[in-house]
């Protein structure tokens, strides 16, 4: 019981790192890091609160964030794949933008620069009777939940059993090529990081859904943690999934360690150390996108 | 005008346009929560010009992004992103103020340049961590320094335990002798406001990076770098020497920048002191153009819009602050991609 108790809380810690890594695999395999998700998954949260608070519909909440977390990442496509500007600075600049705006958003809206009144979360979802699991049951009827296992089984197919998937990876390995066989190379680049922006919409979703409300900085640097491991898992949805529930069983075990006298900070550091070592190399060699974080420029090519 | 003229003003306004843009941005949010945009940007205005006390003000929120910015737009001279800047100062200032209230019975002689050194030491050790993984395993600094940053955050949340003062997230006073004078003792119109000499130790980096950069072997190879490193490899210059030292120089300046709080005007460390200072670096070392005279004049520019925020927080929130600062980066990284391609198409 113990351990499947251990087991839930690490499965949800892990869904947001999740929707958004795999979100960030689509966009860099079109060739723009997104440094964004950040930005994008806080937005997400306050359009769900606000969504939800309007309405008093959840669903009408995760409209909200999907809508915001796309508007978001089209801000950073119209930027990195229009105007062809840095793409780390512009996702640095729409995660301070984010953090700004949000803030200053609620205001206006609660009269408060720190919290959200209280909304109400998604309901659960039954379906072949999971919930009847112990343990693991609340954590399985979560809607984000199912919706992030099968986006990440149907991104694994879609990025490299389809024509879409293989014209997005095109455009990020040699956009020339791309070009001249008539893709469009922006057209397909805007395509990826406007995915990446919807699922890291939803990973804000899910964070405000789960605490009820809406707090200044709530996504706590989980977009950055969450790019980390997308690199982790080497720009594949499926290894993206699984360095995403590495680390969430690392923070439940920083959790579960508190009070113990064990140093949690140390743990905290854990997720941070495998990915500085995996760049190293240490763990496999993790190859990026060839050209990923180089503007496409027609008239240069 | 001759072509050439015309191609170097149009890029050189490019921050200028951005700055303006950005501001007629802002201009619409404060309208549109029902206040006057001009009444507010006078007031912003006055408040951080027009008094003593604001020009103070101004000065001390300006001076830790002299630091940020010189050390971002180190970084970005030899073609490298730095975004660890801001684990970078806060780890500076921690170790600082280690040294300043571990050694505090020392005389002002021998304590202010041992914590001062002890600050750049730190940073530059964090900086030179990601400078080693790129030279040596190809390991992007972004990714990298972006870690180490919460890295910073998590030790220095760590090693607290055993230093702060009992019940408080903050150490004990260093001594008298690493304090940074204030200068309202030099300039008493000043009074009140925490502007120390912290700025003047910003301003000789900054003349010391000029000279660095554009009057040394060293500043010519780590732009060579930046510039296109294959050809500098290629022109006899060890591209991984100069990535480390690069990275390394960079934090040492960014580490530096905790003297601003620690040593000039709280005299102890406290957990989150740096609060986005090296974050803001990078809008800084844009804006100036990673020129040690743009970065001054861009610190100096943002240093005013923190304290006119605050200011004039009694009419808008100061959270807008933070929105146009970040629309400042998005409007220069765009509009200099803009005024560059019609630059282009000048010549």
């Amino acid at each position: 019981m113990e351990v499947l108790l251990f087991a839930a809380a690490a499965l949800r810690i892990s869904v947001p790192y999740t929707l958004a890594a795999l979100g960030a695999s689509f966009s860099e395999r079109g060739g723009v890091i997104n440094i964004a998700l950040e930005g994008i998954m806080l937005n997400g949260a306050l359009a769900y609160v606000l969504g939800a608070y309007w309405t008093g519909n959840p669903w009408a909440g995760v409209a909200a964030a999907l809508a915001a977390g796309v508007a978001t990442a089209a801000l950073h496509a119209a930027i990195t794949v229009w105007l062809r500007a840095d793409q780390i600075t512009s996702g640095l600049g729409i995660n301070l933008l984010a953090a700004g705006l949000t803030k200053f958003v609620l205001t206006q809206v609660f009269h408060s620069s720190s919290n959200s009144s209280r909304v109400i979360g998604l309901p659960d979802w039954n379906l072949f009777h999971l919930g009847d699991l112990p343990a693991l049951g609340p954590v399985l009827t979560a809607p984000l939940v199912m919706v992030a296992v099968v986006a990440v089984l149907a991104g694994q197919g879609f990025l490299f059993r389809t024509v879409f998937g293989l014209r997005l990876r095109s455009v990020g390995e040699h956009p020339e090529a791309a070009a001249t066989l008539g893709l469009s190379v922006a057209g397909y680049r805007t395509a990826g990081v406007l995915i990446s922006g919807a699922l890291a919409g939803l990973a804000g979703a899910w964070l405000a859904s789960e605490q009820h409300s809406f707090t200044d900085g709530m996504t706590g640097g989980r977009g950055y943690i969450a790019l980390a491991a997308m690199i982790v898992g080497k720009w594949t949805p499926f290894g993206a999934a699984a360095a995403c529930l590495l680390f969430g069983i690392a923070e439940a075990l920083q959790i579960t360690l508190q009070g113990t006298g064990f140093p949690s900070e140390l743990l905290q550091m854990l997720p941070y150390l495998v990915t500085m070592f995996a760049l190293a190399g240490f763990i496999g060699r993790a190859t990026p996108p060839r050209r990923l974080g180089v503007p496409y420029d027609p008239e240069r090519a | 005008m001759s072509r050439r003229l015309q191609q170097t003003l149009l890029v050189a306004a490019a921050p200028l346009i951005a700055v303006a843009l950005a501001l007629v941005a802002g201009a619409v949010f404060i309208a549109a929560i029902g206040e006057d945009p001009f009444g507010v940007y006078g007031l912003m205005l006055s408040q951080t010009f027009g008094t003593g006390y604001g020009i103070g003000q101004t000065l001390f929120k300006a001076t830790p992004l002299i630091f940020t910015g010189l050390a971002v737009a180190l970084g970005f001279r030899a073609g490298l992103f730095n975004i660890g800047v801001e684990g970078q100062l806060y780890l500076g200032g921690f170790v600082a103020a280690l040294v300043g209230f571990g050694w505090a019975e020392l005389p002002p002689i021998h304590l202010l340049p041992l914590t001062l050194l002890a600050g750049a030491a730190a940073g530059a050790l964090w900086g030179a961590i990601p400078g080693v993984l790129k030279a040596r395993f190809g390991a992007h600094e972004v990714i990298n320094t972006i870690l180490l940053n919460f890295i910073a955050f998590a030790l220095v949340s760590y090693l607290g335990y055993s230093v702060f003062e009992p019940a408080t997230v903050r150490t004990s006073e260093i001594g008298p002798g690493a304090h940074l004078a204030r200068l309202d003792i030099f300039w008493p119109s000043l009074r009140g406001s925490p502007a120390n000499l912290a700025l003047g130790l910003g301003l000789a980096a900054a003349a010391v990076i000029g000279v660095v950069l554009f009057r040394t072997r060293l500043g010519y190879e780590l732009r060579a770098v930046g510039l296109n490193a294959p050809a500098a490899e290629y022109g006899g210059v060890s591209v991984g020497r100069v990535q480390v030292t690069a990275m390394a120089l960079s934090g040492a300046v960014a580490g530096l920048g905790g003297c601003n709080y620690v040593q000039g005007y709280k005299h102890f460390f406290e957990l989150g002191f740096s609060a986005g200072s090296g974050f803001l670096g990078i809008a800084v070392a844009l804006l100036g153009r990673n020129h040690p005279v743009g970065v001054v004049i861009a610190a100096l520019f943002f240093g005013a819009l923190s304290y006119g925020g605050l200011a004039a927080n009694q009419r808008v929130p100061k959270e807008l602050v933070e929105v146009l600062q970040a629309i400042v980066i998005l409007l220069t990284i765009g509009v200099q991609q803009v005024v560059e391609r019609a630059a282009r198409r000048l010549g």
